[in-house]
């Protein structure tokens, strides 16, 4: 993803352009014929005036409701009082400021470390259980060379990241649950007792299982999509050296892959504090917060149940920072690998 | 060539490059195995979810809860939630965020897609910026909870569909297809006097069907899943979501919706068939919709995921 996709400088268009847009319309790998003088942010703003209010209602919306709460972080700061004034946000006005306190009071809480221990356990699970596994479906599926069977395999696999979680869950419930089919079943052969839902021992298993369920088929539309760009001449050259099945994906398609898994592997990383939200709100009064708290509804226990906003704000906060130390720390990372990761140097 | 030939044709595999060894049988079987048993995994909870919501309840009781063969297949359990009530208002309440939500993302993200994929044009690069900047950090649950409450949205759809319509990642993907589409088009549009709203409506899009179809898909699938924001901006029973309703049903023990509990005390609906019927409602329309975008779903992922 580079951050200036997608266009030459500005500044070097002709004025004659101006009057004819077609010639400001053309890609960049037309080369321009009359480069003069710069041309003026006026006539640009005129000749531009429907493209720029036409991106107005996303920018619009994105401010409101992505930067402007971005400023409502400073409740962090604050004891808040929702009641101060009115209005929410005036409330920010009237409540006194505390400093760092709210930051302090989280060390001191072992509630906030139980939910970093399960959301860095979380992340490491699925990073050990999840992310190969997307690698090796598009493998198996690109193995098959009937066009009908790939694309049947394919739809069947893609079909469960359409479900919402409360689906998801809800199925599991129904089959792993202590009302469900496999405990139903066994009850009936005289083992009772099996409730894979509450138990909260095997509840990071048990999400990191349904993660997978959802989305691991859709992961490997990337990974297909970059192994239909190895060229076929690579493959025939390595089997004329007296490559075999096996070494040819070695060699070969393996280092094909090399730059998305570490595209995907900067991504998952930087997102590490996130494992997953309503997975977690939906199962956890089944196994108890003891297992199932992670830092995501950490913030929405604390804020929107309790209402201590500011501490609740304080943890989302801090998570916030983290985890953008976090995408840019492994994007640095890949670079040192020789990868591109997220953006270029 | 008959119809006949030409559908084993189709199922026919494409020749073997020269070089490309014969699959071997035991291969093949593990190959195969493994694929079936994949789709298997995903398939069969769905189908004992859809028997289950077909079966009346002297099956489901016999079974001991879910019913895998089908038997004396009976429709009762939708006719029942369908009839009126906590379902049938949460469904519509359901379909109506959906239409609404999607039709106003689609629109506002093509349009900002539009707006900032011709190059070169005034701010482009400093409005990108300040979309893309957004996938990086979110702003955090506790301020947009207290701004969409001081906004006064709670307790209306607007909450459900206002702080969550635009997907800068989808207005990506639809920004990267239209700065594909051959610039020849919109110039001989643009020289026999056609402004960049007309050239957007009678040019690039009708080009983008596929792209739109799978944006749509993901919006609609989006607002259709969506359970959060309803259960902390809205208080009143009466206008919660399909899923919201699904939630007190299996997860909160609520045995039936409400309306129909007195005929599963009776004994004459099963409760399980009940909610089953209620999660098949909610699945239903995914299940649908998405086969028939599927075939796009590799370019429009692509445009957005690698190139950005």
């Amino acid at each position: 993803m580079s951050l200036t996709a997608g266009s030459r400088p500005d500044g070097t268009r002709p004025a004659a352009a101006v009057e004819e847009p077609a010639a400001a319309l053309a890609p960049k790998a037309v080369p321009r014929k009359h480069v003069a003088g710069k041309v003026p942010w006026r006539i640009r703003l005129r000749r531009d005036r429907a493209l720029i209010l036409m991106t107005l209602p996303a920018i619009g919306l994105l401010l409101l409701f992505n930067y402007v709460p971005l400023l409502g972080n400073v409740v962090a700061f604050q004891d808040y009082d929702p009641y101060a004034s009115s209005n929410g946000i005036t409330a920010i006005f009237h409540s006194s400021w505390v400093g760092i306190e709210q930051f302090s009071r989280m060390l001191d809480d072992p509630e906030f470390w139980t939910a970093v221990k399960n959301t860095i356990v979380l992340f490491l699970l699925q990073l050990v259980l999840f992310f190969p596994i997307p690698i090796a479906l598009a493998l198996l599926i690109n193995s098959v060379i009937r066009p009908r069977v790939r694309a049947v395999a394919q739809a069947i696999m893609y079909l469960p990241h359409f479900f919402s979680w409360v689906l998801v869950v809800t199925v599991f419930q129904q089959i792993f649950g202590g009302a469900g089919i496999i405990a139903q079943t066994m009850e009936q052969h005289g083992w009772g007792g099996f409730d894979l839902m509450t138990n909260a021992s095997l509840f990071k298993f048990l999400v990191t299982a349904q993660s997978v369920w959802k989305d691991a088929g859709w992961g490997i539309i990337v990974f297909l999509a970059a192994l239909a760009a190895v060229p076929t001449d690579l493959y025939e050259a390595a089997a004329m050296d007296g490559a075999g099945r096996w070494r040819r994906t070695w060699h070969v398609t393996l280092p094909a892959l090399r730059p998305v898994i570490a595209l995907l592997l900067v991504l998952r990383v930087g997102d590490a504090l996130s494992v997953g939200f309503e997975q977690f709100l939906l199962q956890r009064d089944a196994v108890g917060r003891g297992a199932s708290e992670v830092l995501d509804t950490y913030v929405w226990n604390v804020g929107i149940q309790f209402g201590d906003f500011s501490y609740a704000a304080a943890v989302g906060l801090i998570k916030g920072i983290i985890g953008i130390c976090l995408v840019l720390g492994a994007n640095k990372f890949a670079h040192l690998l020789g990868e591109q990761g997220v953006y270029k140097k | 060539m008959s119809l006949n030939t030409q559908l084993i044709r189709s199922l026919q595999a494409p020749p073997r490059p020269a070089w490309e060894e014969a699959p071997s049988r035991t291969g093949l079987t593990v190959k195969g195995g493994l694929l079936v048993l994949c789709c298997l995994g995903v398939l069969a909870p769905l189908w004992i979810v859809i028997v289950t919501s077909l079966s009346p309840k002297p099956v489901i009781d016999r079974a001991g809860g879910l019913v895998v063969v089908p038997e004396g297949i009976t429709l009762v359990n939708y006719t029942e939630l369908l009839g009126g009530g906590q379902v049938s208002r949460a469904l519509m309440v359901s379909f109506g965020v959906t239409l609404v939500g999607t039709l106003f993302s689609m629109t506002v993200s093509v349009l900002a897609a539009y707006g900032l994929s011709r190059p070169g044009s005034l701010g482009h690069r400093v409005i990108l910026m300040t979309l893309m900047a957004t996938m990086f950090f979110g702003a955090g649950l506790i301020p947009t909870y207290l701004l969409v409450q001081s906004l006064g949205l709670t307790d209306t759809y607007l909450s459900l569909i206002l702080p969550s319509a635009v997907s800068v990642f989808n207005i990506l993907v639809l920004r990267g297809f239209f700065m594909g589409i051959s610039p020849e088009l919109t110039e001989a549009a643009r020289i026999d006097g056609a402004g960049d709203l007309r050239i957007l409506l009678t040019i690039i899009m009708p080009l983008s069907r596929a792209v739109l179809a799978v944006i749509s898909l993901f919006y609609a699938v989006g607002y259709w899943s969506a359970w959060f924001n309803a259960s902390i901006y809205l208080t009143d029973q009466q206008m919660m979501p399909l899923q919201n309703v699904l939630i007190q049903l299996v997860q909160k023990h609520t045995e039936a919706p409400t309306g129909l509990q007195q005929a599963v005390r009776t004994g004459e609906l099963s409760a399980l068939g009940l909610q089953m019927a209620v999660m098949v409602l909610a699945l239903v329309p995914v299940a649908i919709a998405s086969p028939f975008v599927q075939r796009h779903f590799k370019k429009g992922m692509l445009t957005g995921a690698v190139k950005g």
